[in-house]
């Protein structure tokens, strides 16, 4: 694209796809900030006129409002530490010579393929149903009584079940880092008398950094929105009720659009927060 | 101190024995260079010395202690990569400090030694800039230093040169000549170019599939190969080896005479030839000679400007004191 007549041919070609993009984004974006500002009610009357900041400040100051943004960045925050730290383990296990490595790799691929509703269904009631899960044969086995995981230790769970949808994209990435590390390092680091946890620590992990501010980029933009997980095992209770959930709860189970879509611009004015915030630190990291 | 001992040294990746039994003695000071075909072992054997490779038979013993299983750490020696292995999130003076850091050295001592290693290699304009603002001379330099900062009884470099332009490879040779003068410590060296090899060496190693084919100084090297592998590979251009029936003349299979050591002359050569390619280097003129009625095309190098061109018919005289003479079994003969 080096002459001015292919620069503007190019720009015409590309503009459908953007326009296209663009009203895909804006059309839904616009009509959320338009309810939100609306008394809507689809049961109960339909659309009745302006409301003002009436949904925005009933939104906040709800009980459920500062419990789900806290319950959300426990989740996020959660996920984040346990892909990372068991991504970088498990990377530097795959990145070892063994037998049926093209395999074994797959096999720890795997999961991100299954559908999260579906992966839900299957821990909830394979693993952790407290009566013929997995988990409550294997407490019952040891003499222990069984856990209502989703009940007693609702969290907890969720937290497992969103870390193992997610474990293996952060494993894949920082595999890709971990074997993209120059040997010739180590062994450098190795003759200059650097034990295994010092190069770790000294020549690994700084390699490793930029695709880990990468995996917790991608991660939380898709953590901040979790919503299948919840739905199909606690349904939003035990405290497990996300900022999400909590926008779900407000238009379908109370019918109220306008309350939920003044929810929804909280939620795109939180995720970006989070994304300038990350966004600066990985500028940091990629100069 | 740092004399290292190879005393039957073999390595095997799998079934395939790349280095068979070997023996060989580097002395304490010395400049010990490598010098072999791609793919001969030389890395190999260098990284059996740092400990980088475990040796599969045989011992390695360093200033006389057995250090066959010793990690590469305790060995004392000091490598510098083909790639210069830099950190490359670290600063220049966190580079070099790197391994006294490791040993746990208390920051005063770090410091002098980083000092004193930048001021013998004209580091200090950019010991806080990282290994990506550095150029490849500069790069080599660090690496260097991270070497030197350790006081090690030996240094290793693996084609350290190999990276670099014509240029700045011809300086830093210089530049390593003139440290292993200033250290006097063990160097060992490996390269596959035989001009880097015969400037810098004190001793020559030259390997071909993981056996020494010869070991010896420069121009023991070049007055007398061992053997006709030696005779081809130390010498730039190439030594003729000729065969057949002007190799029976001497009594030998093979026989072979240096480009500077055969005359180009008016009348009265042995062989008479036409030019195929002139190369002149204005102090020099190399030509390939063919149609002399042997097998082999021969280079010869005519001192200074010589006035031939391709297609000229040209005499040529080898001086016979300067003949090398080898047997059915390649090696030499006398």
């Amino acid at each position: 694209m080096a002459t001015k007549a292919s620069r503007s041919a190019a720009r015409i070609m590309m503009a459908p796809a953007v326009i296209l993009l663009l009203g895909w984004m804006l059309v839904p974006l616009i009509m959320t900030l338009w309810f939100s500002f609306r008394v809507y009610l689809p049961l109960r009357g339909g659309d009745q006129g302006w409301a003002g900041f009436d949904n925005y400040t009933r939104f906040v100051t709800s009980s459920a409002f500062w419990p789900s943004v806290q319950t959300t960045l426990i989740i996020v925050l959660g996920v984040l530490a346990i892909t990372v730290i068991f991504g970088i383990l498990i990377a530097l296990l795959l990145d070892q010579p063994i037998w049926g490595q093209g395999v074994v790799r797959i096999l720890v691929i795997a999961p991100f393929f299954v559908m999260p509703t579906v992966s839900a269904l299957v821990w909830k009631n394979m693993f952790m149903d407290p009566v013929n899960g997995l988990f409550s044969h294997l407490w019952r086995f040891f003499g222990a009584e069984p856990v209502s995981w989703l009940s007693d230790a609702s969290m907890p769970s969720i937290i497992m079940i969103v870390s193992w949808q997610w474990l293996p994209f952060a494993t894949l990435i920082l595999l890709t880092a971990v074997q993209s590390l120059d040997s010739e390092q180590l062994e450098a680091a190795e003759m200059d008398g650097a034990p295994w946890i010092k190069r770790f620590w000294f020549i690994v992990l700084p390699h490793l950094s930029r695709a880990i501010t990468i995996v917790i980029l991608i991660q939380t933009i898709f953590l901040l929105a979790i919503f299948a997980e919840i739905f199909v095992t606690t349904g939003g209770a035990f405290g497990t009720r996300t900022l999400s959930y909590l926008i779900f709860q407000r238009v379908l189970e109370s019918q109220n659009v306008g309350l939920g879509s003044a929810g929804g611009v909280y939620a795109i004015i939180l995720a970006n927060i989070i994304a300038i915030f990350l966004m600066r630190i990985v500028g940091k990291n990629l100069d | 101190m740092g004399q290292i001992q190879l005393k039957q040294v073999t390595k095997s990746f799998g079934d395939v024995q790349v280095i068979p039994p070997l023996d060989l003695t580097i002395h304490d000071g010395e400049f010990t260079v490598f010098v072999g075909p791609s793919g001969c072992g030389k890395s190999t054997l260098l990284r059996l010395i740092a400990g980088l490779e475990d040796i599969t038979t045989g011992h390695i013993e360093i200033d006389g202690t057995d250090a066959t299983d010793l990690v590469p750490a305790k060995r004392g020696l000091a490598m510098v990569f083909q790639s210069y292995a830099l950190y490359p999130h670290m600063s220049v003076r966190k580079n070099i400090a790197f391994p006294l850091r490791m040993a746990k050295m208390n920051q005063a001592e770090i410091d002098k030694r980083v000092n004193a290693a930048a001021s013998v290699l004209n580091l200090a304009d950019y010991i806080d800039r990282k290994p990506g603002q550095l150029s490849g001379g500069q790069r080599q330099r660090v690496a260097i230093g991270r070497a030197i900062v350790r006081e090690p009884s030996a240094f290793l470099f693996d084609e350290p040169l190999s990276n670099l332009d014509a240029a700045l490879r011809v300086g830093m040779r210089m530049e390593i000549s003139e440290l292993h003068k200033k250290l006097d410590t063990t160097m060992v060296y490996v390269t596959h170019d035989q001009v880097e090899a015969m400037t810098m060496a004190d001793k020559i190693v030259v390997l071909q599939a993981g056996v020494i084919e010869q070991v010896g100084s420069p121009l023991e090297l070049y007055r007398a190969p061992r053997n006709t592998f030696v005779a081809g590979f130390i010498g730039s251009p190439k030594m003729n080896l000729i065969t057949g029936e002007e190799a029976s003349k001497h009594d030998a299979t093979t026989i072979g005479i240096r480009p500077e050591h055969i005359d180009v002359v008016e009348s009265g050569g042995t062989w008479t030839g036409t030019v195929g390619v002139a190369e002149h280097l204005g102090s020099d003129t190399f030509f390939h000679i063919h149609n002399t009625g042997l097998a082999e095309t021969i280079t010869v190098r005519a001192i200074g400007d010589v006035n031939l061109t391709h297609g000229d018919t040209i005499q040529l005289s080898p001086r016979m004191d300067e003949l090398h003479r080898f047997g059915a079994d390649g090696l030499r003969i006398g």
